[in-house]
This record gives C-alpha cells, structure tokens and sequence, in this order.
C-alpha cells in the first residue's frame, strides 16, 4: 500500500492525499493517514509514504510517437533506455514507432517489441505497425495479422515516410476500420520535398538550405481529411507544423471528419531562427518553423484543434548529428523535456491550465489509440497510473545527463519549468524523486 | 580575421582593405619574371575540394604558391575522405597534422560554418570556397575588385545578377557584398529561379532583363547548371536563353562603359553570346587573373595580418 500526500489534483483545489492499494487509486481526501494506519494494523502491512507537497497529480502520460531505436539501432536507443527516458518524463505509455531495422511490418517484431516493453516494466510499450511492407507505400502490410497478435496493435504509421499514393492512403484508411484501429499519417508530399533541408522560408534560402514548403504538408492533410471522410475511417495526423495545416483540421473537424493530430514540443518552442548556426541538432521533419507558426500551433492545442502533444522522441548517434547539415539525420530527443515545454509555452503564457496538460498530455492520446486503462481519471476505482508534478521546481537540461543512449537534445542548456517528482504505473513506482526504480 | 566563411556581416572596411591588398600585390607583381613572395613562407595551406573545380581550386594553389606557402591539395576521390571518413575528422587530421588554413569547397551549405567549429581552438583557419548553395566569398571578392577595377568605384554603381540566383553560391555572395559596399543590386530571373523571401533582401528583383540594360554599370551572368535545365525551374534551353541570355543585341542596349562578367563556366550560346563573352568590355578572364590576387589578399589577412595586430 501506498500513500501520497499532499498532492493537488490536476491542480486544483485543496492538497488531498492519495491511497493506491493493489495497482488501484482506494482513496482520496484530505488526511487519510489515520484511516490508512488502521487498515494497515489489520493486514500486517507496511504503508510506503511518498511526500508529494505541493505537487501537481496528473495522469501518467501517453506518447503516441516514440522512436525506440530497437531493433537496429541499439547504439543510440533501447527499448529499456528509451522506457526509462519516458517514465523519467512522466509517461506511463509509449508508442514506438516501425521504422526500426527490420521494419516493424510483421507480426513477429511488433510481438518482439511488444514483449520486451513488458520485461522493462517501466512503460507500457505499445508498437506501432507499418502501414505498407518495408514504409515503402507500396503494398499494405498485414495490417489485420498485427492487430490480432499479442501486441493487439491499433496504431498504423510509416512514420519517416508519408504514405503518398493516394489510393493506398484510402485502402489503408478503409482496411484499418475493421481493426478499430487508426492511420497516424507523416504527412509529406514527396514530390515537394525532394532534398529538402528546412522551412522553405527566408532564412532557408538566405543560407542555401533547400526549402521543405508548408504546403507539402498541408495538402496531404487536406486530402488525407477528405479520404477520411469519404469512407468513414480515423486519421490521425503526425507533428502538425504549419498554421496552415491548422486551418485545414479546423475545417475538417467542422464538417465532421474522424480526424485527430499531436504537435511535438519542440515545434511549440523552437523555430527556423535556430538554423542560422548550422547545428544539425536542430535538424527535424517536418523542419522548425516560423515564430507564427509556433503561436498558432500553441492556441490550436490550447483549444483542441490540435488533439495532443507527442514527442517524436528520435535520438541519434553523435556521428549522424555531428556533420554537415545536409548528411545529417533529422530528428531530436524529446520524451524527458516533453512535460516542461509544454509548461513553458502553455501553462506559463496562461494558454492552457493543468486540467488542460492533462487533457494534451494523457487523456485525448489514450483516447486516440484506445488505451482502456490509460489517460484515466484520478478517481477512486481507477488505475494508480499517474505522474506527479513539482510545477514551482526547474531544472536545466543536458543531453548527457538524460537516460537515452544518445544525447541529441536542441534544449542543451535550456532552464525549464516543471520538474517530474514520481510516475506511477498501475500501482507500481516507475520514478521516484526523479530516479528510475527498476 | 581568422576565417572567411561569407559575405554576410563581412565589414565594408575589412572587404575593401582585401580588395586594396589584392591591387597592391598585382602592381608588386606586375612584370615580375619570378611571381614569388616570401611573405608565407613556412605557413601550411590545405584545399579540401569535395566537388569538381578546376578554377577555383588552381586560382587558391596559384595564390597559396606565389605567397612562398606550402599548398598541399586533397581531393574527395582520392583520400580517406573517399573511404567516408566524416568531415569532421578529415578537418581534425589536417588541423592536427599542421595546416595553418584549410579551404574547402563543399556541396553542403553550411560546411565551412561547421568547419571552423570544429576547429575552434586548434588555431587553424578556414576559407569557404563555395558551399553548397550558401556563399562563395572569394568569388564575390574578386568580382568586385574586378568592378572597381573597370569603373573605379563601386558605391552608387548598378548591377544586374542574372539567372539562377535560388541555387548560387555566388549571386548570394555577390549581394552582401556589393551591396554592403554601396551598389544598387537588380536580380533578374524567372520566379522558380528566385529564393524564398527574396522581397525582403536590400535588392530590386525582375523577371524581364531587357528594361533593365540601359541603367546598369556591369551585368553578372550566372551559371545554369544542367540539372536545373531539367530540374522543370524552365520549361527548355532555349526559352531560357531567349529570356535571360545575353546576347548581341541585348549587349548592344548596355551602356558603353557597363562591364559583362561570368564566374564561370560558361554555356556559350545559351548563357552568353560567344561575341559577347569574347569582347573587350566582358572582364571575364581579368575576373580568373584578379581571382588570384584577391585570394593572395586573403591568405595575407588570414595568416599574416593577424601576426602583425598580435
């Protein structure tokens, strides 16, 4: 049995304390220590304290877009590296995403990831399923065979690619509602981002880096609403970077589109300013934006246009981000940062409360994927699968410092508010005071 | 000075004491039988050219040799850089291997900028000699040496960059700094051919060469590479060439002073009007000659100027 004391839920009201009893939230209210002591007196069991004054409760938060590296690229990230990186950042589930080596287009490596995620115990880890064999967009994957394996996949994704032929985005869309499952689309016109390097914009150009142009993104999304709508199916799309393609969700979720999208922190904080030192580390797809790109993007997840935020947690060698811009790999760490920049640009500015870091963070991606015990809400009856928050603390972010295999953070340096204290899952004590408990 | 990386934020006072360094070795050296100073003697001069170029690379050992440095040319095909050693590491050996200045000619936008970060601290120099689609200083330099050396001055002067200003190294080069050093600067190229923003830069921007001839002091021809010929940037050669080559007649709408030039290399006929390029009035092999005093200017700023401030 355990006790949390003092912790305000999702911010609000007076400090309460929590009882977990068998992986389940038994109590809450304010000073349960005598009612607790009693019980314990009569099952001869010991009641682990944890502190959590003046701490914020949420539920454990959900990752729909994480890059686990394994299998392939074990050098740069683990299936136990990467689940320490996000229970470290409050996550409670994770999504990895298939562009691993092999592809995770078949039974046996979403089963193979599926099992490991369950020996390291830290998270769940939910694999995500190719949408087409080998992420080439060819020919379907065996969608059906993934959803009815152990992994019960549900979320299809060729991540890194974009599923560009238009009539194998419709079968996927269309096949997929038999599964309950979801298409999370890489929205990516190829033919307009042929070499492309960064925000087709004036910075860009200015140093001779050529242009990846929002509307490569936006007229996927646009087409890909109106397949959606067209047969009835759920789309989901990947790190929406663009206002324009805030635009797009808007109209599509008005005239009743089954559609739903993340934003990574790192569009929410970061633009195409950074590319003037050439530092591949802020190399990422789709690329950093505009300053108004960023704030359109804020007030969108502030107002549920965009659903959620997802990390698009990519790490990579120091030899892949330690080189000329363009042989670079795109992509950035982001599963331990993810809570506080959000915090940094939403909570802070007043855009959005802790209610509202819950909905983003825990609640709506649970939702996106159909996780049944995930993104709960913190009531008595419910799973003990929750993360407490210190939202007065702050920390300063070092790559090297961070549980992933590789370092490749573009917050280097960055002093961030909201510090993750515990994360809990189903009872079970993942972090605590901000250390790993394996 | 310790490295050239571009002409972005190059001061106007350090480009034109390069640009009098240039004309004061070319008078020095002016019928000299043995073209050789002593003045880098001992220093160790590294060109590291990741793309084919003959000019450039000649016009930097030939400046490198006639300063009395020791050049030692490495090229992708045939050292570890070849064998996919990184960037990175091929820069550290040199460094470490006692090259006072490397120069590097790259297709990576940005290369030389990462470059002199990696070598921050070993005292090692770079020269960006053309990186990717970003900038090619030296270039620029030696355009405008050439220029004032035709007109005499190049504050107030007009100048038109004509072509494929999205994919040059030179055209973005040449707007820094000739316009930092006071020229009014006219692009003129079909919309695909233009940059992202291009609005925003101190330049006035057309679509239509003709209108612009009468006004200019010197005309800047660029290079179409053949990959943007088939690139769909237009829709043929021939099209682009009646749009945007120079040819006689349009030569002939030139004020009688305006001065031609060409980085090179030329696609003759398509570009450039072989009588145009060939006539007195084109400075485009005075532009190779002075290419190699301006870059003697910048191996003395960078190796031997900094010695005399210290």
């Amino acid at each position: 049995m355990m006790l949390i004391k003092g912790v305000r839920l999702y911010g609000e009201g007076d400090p309460v304390d929590i009882l977990v009893r068998d992986g389940v939230i038994a109590e809450i209210g304010p000073w349960l220590d005598a009612a607790s002591t009693q019980e314990l007196t009569r099952q001869e069991m010991t009641l682990e304290i944890i502190d959590a004054d003046g701490q914020i409760a949420l539920p454990g938060f959900v990752d729909l877009h994480t890059h686990l590296r394994e299998p392939g690229r074990e050098d740069t990230e683990t299936i136990a590296t990467g689940s320490a990186a996000a229970a470290l950042g409050g996550y409670t589930a994770v999504f990895a995403m298939a562009n691993t080596d092999p592809v995770a287009d078949n039974a046996v490596i979403v089963e193979h990831v599926w099992r490991r995620g369950r020996e390291v115990g830290l998270v769940d880890v939910h694999p995500v399923g190719a949408v087409t064999v080998g992420l080439k967009g060819e020919k379907l994957a065996e969608l059906g065979t993934m959803a009815r394996s152990q992994a019960g996949v549900r979320v299809f994704s060729d991540d890194g690619h974009c599923v560009s032929d238009p009539l194998i985005m419709r079968r996927a869309l269309e096949y997929t509602k038999a599964l309950d499952g979801v298409i999370a689309q890489h929205a990516e016109e190829p033919r307009l981002t042929v070499d492309a390097q960064a925000h087709e914009g004036e910075r860009a150009a200015r140093l001779g880096l050529a242009g990846w142009p929002a509307a490569a993104e936006e007229s996927i999304v646009a087409r890909d609403c109106l397949l959606a709508k067209q047969t009835g199916a759920r789309l989901h799309v990947c790190h929406v970077s663009t206002a324009g393609t805030v635009d797009v969700l808007r109209w599509a979720k008005e005239r009743g589109t089954k559609v739903s999208a993340e934003v990574t922190p790192h569009h929410l904080l970061l633009t195409d300013e950074r590319l003037a030192t050439y530092d591949p580390v802020n190399k990422v797809n789709p690329p950093l934006r505009t300053e108004s790109d960023v704030q359109v993007l804020r007030e969108a997840l502030a107002e549920g246009v965009v659903d959620c935020v997802a990390t698009d947690h990519a790490p990579h060698a120091p030899q892949d981000k330690d080189c000329e811009w363009s042989a670079a790999r795109p992509g950035m760490l982001g599963l331990q940062t993810a809570l506080s920049i959000v915090v940094e640009t939403l909570v802070r500015p007043g855009l959005l409360d802790w209610r509202g870091v819950a909905r983003v963070m825990s609640e709506k991606p649970a939702e996106i994927a159909g996780l049944p015990d995930q993104g709960r809400p913190l009531a008595v009856g419910e799973p003990a699968t929750l993360t407490l928050v210190d939202p007065h603390a702050t920390w300063t972010v070092r790559g090297s410092e961070l549980a992933s295999i590789a370092g490749n953070t573009p917050f280097e340096g960055m002093e961030l508010p909201g510090v993750v204290r515990t994360t809990m899952l189903r009872g079970r004590v993942t972090v605590s005071e901000g250390k790993v408990q394996s | 000075m310790k490295h050239l990386l571009s002409t972005d934020g190059l001061d106007p006072a350090q480009a034109t004491a390069v640009l009098d360094t240039a004309d004061t070795l070319k008078r020095t050296l002016l019928g000299r039988e043995v073209r050789k100073l002593p003045t880098l003697r001992g220093r160790t001069v590294v060109t590291m050219f990741y793309e084919n170029s003959t000019r450039t690379r000649v016009s930097f050992e030939v400046a490198g040799k006639w300063m009395s440095a020791d050049v030692i040319n490495v090229s992708a095909g045939g050292s570890s850089v070849g064998k996919g050693e990184s960037l990175r590491d091929t820069a550290l050996t040199l460094s470490a291997a006692g090259a006072d200045l490397v120069i590097v000619r790259h297709p990576a936008s940005g290369a030389a900028h990462r470059l002199a970060g990696w070598l921050e601290g070993t005292g090692t120099g770079v020269v960006n000699a053309g990186d990717g689609m970003h900038e090619h200083p030296t270039q620029a330099l030696l355009d405008a040496a050439t220029l004032r050396e035709r007109l005499g001055t190049i504050a107030g002067r007009r100048i038109a960059i004509v072509g494929d200003v999205l994919h040059s190294r030179v055209a973005r080069s040449n707007v820094h700094l000739l316009t930092a050093l006071g020229a009014e600067v006219v692009l003129v190229a079909p919309p695909t051919l233009l940059p992202t923003g291009v609005e925003n830069w101190p330049v006035s921007v057309s679509h239509d060469l003709d209108p612009e001839l009468p006004a200019l002091d010197a005309v800047m021809m660029l290079r179409v590479q053949a990959e943007r010929m088939h690139g769909g940037f237009f829709p043929s050669a021939r099209e682009y060439s009646i749009a945007y080559g120079l040819s006689e007649r349009r030569f002939k709408q030139l004020p009688e002073h305006a001065v031609v030039l060409h980085p090179g290399p030329m696609l003759r006929g398509m570009e450039i009007a072989a009588a145009v390029a060939d006539s007195p009035r084109a400075a485009i092999t005075e532009q190779v000659r002075n290419g190699v005093h301006v870059r003697m200017a910048v191996l003395y700023h960078l190796l031997a100027g900094e010695e005399e401030a210290a």
